[in-house]
């Protein structure tokens, strides 16, 4: 009876919603490349963007939030993504939703504005690589070509049917962040492999 | 596919809205006091026009935000857009296009 006693939480560990896609990605051709980034924390901010609520949130993000529809702005460790007149999503590094959220809360104070944690809501995939946007426009109708949107560009809409926030994160418009809800993520990354298959050579 | 405008998001696919009836159908002040005809009247009855006829739209897939719109019911074309609490705006030279 000498069997080791490991404990639960060493056991333990958390899954993201594409746990075990990562070897599926890497197989895509490489004029693309797809990597979950997985447990950002995520917060959803309801604030009246002329009120004095919005000036004590910038205080607290380092920066201003986004009031031009479809931007998103980069402070720091943050990502700060425009999703209505009056709403936001905020990206943070995994971990840092709970302090965030209550300093966020602490500088609305008893103004109208709400902080929500939706970190599990959603999951994150960094698509990078010359064909990438190539590859998106297989299933959505938006015009990512840089002219038309410049880095910081943060558009919502339909990707193969499914729901999502595609971000631009450089000049060039190879990169962008895929933010997509957690119960549609296998069927999205399906649906990318599946897309990124005919993608071959260079670009 | 037919794309409508959102007045925050600019042109996107119909597919990622939603229709919401008509537009600018006022919540009577005094409900209490309203005839079961009337009550009905305002809860089930809308115009139907063939023309440009006045709606309420949703941007489902994208920023979720209501905004009305005019829409010719015969040719689906869609006039107008405007956001939640702006007036209708003049059709006069839009409409016979």
């Amino acid at each position: 009876m000498t069997a080791e006693h490991v404990s639960p939480s060493k056991l333990l560990r958390p899954l993201s919603p594409l746990d075990g896609w990562q070897a599926a990605f890497d197989a895509l051709p490489n004029v693309v490349a797809v990597t979950e980034i997985a447990f950002m924390a995520q917060l959803n901010l309801r604030v009246d963007p002329s009120g004095p609520a919005a000036g004590a949130v910038a205080k607290v993000l380092g920066s201003a939030l986004p009031t031009q529809p479809c931007s998103s702005t980069r402070s720091g460790e943050y990502q700060l993504l425009w999703l209505g007149p009056d709403e936001w999503l905020i990206l943070a590094p995994e971990g840092a939703g709970p302090e965030l959220e209550t300093a966020l809360r602490e500088a609305i104070g008893g103004e109208p504005g709400a902080v929500t944690d939706v970190s599990a809501q959603r999951t994150t995939l960094a698509l990078s690589g010359c064909a990438s946007r190539e590859l998106l426009a297989k299933g959505c109708s938006i015009d990512l070509h840089p002219k038309v949107s410049p880095m910081g560009t943060c558009v919502q809409t339909l990707v193969a049917q499914t729901g999502i926030i595609i971000v631009a994160r450089d000049e060039t418009a190879s990169d962008f962040l895929l933010v997509v809800r957690a119960s549609f993520a296998q069927y999205f990354a399906a649906w990318l492999i599946d897309a990124g298959v005919e993608l071959t050579g260079a670009c | 596919m037919q794309l409508i405008s959102c007045p925050w998001c600019g042109p996107r696919e119909e597919a990622e809205y939603h229709y919401g009836g008509q537009a600018h159908v006022a919540y009577p002040h005094d409900v209490g006091a309203m005839s079961d005809a009337d009550w009905a009247d305002y809860l089930f009855f809308r115009d139907n026009p063939r023309g440009p006829f006045a709606e309420r739209w949703v941007h489902a897939a994208g920023c979720r935000r209501w905004f009305n719109a005019v829409r010719d019911t015969g040719t689906h074309e869609v006039l107008a857009v405007y956001r939640i609490g702006e007036p209708q705006p003049e059709l006069g030279t839009q409409a016979s296009r």
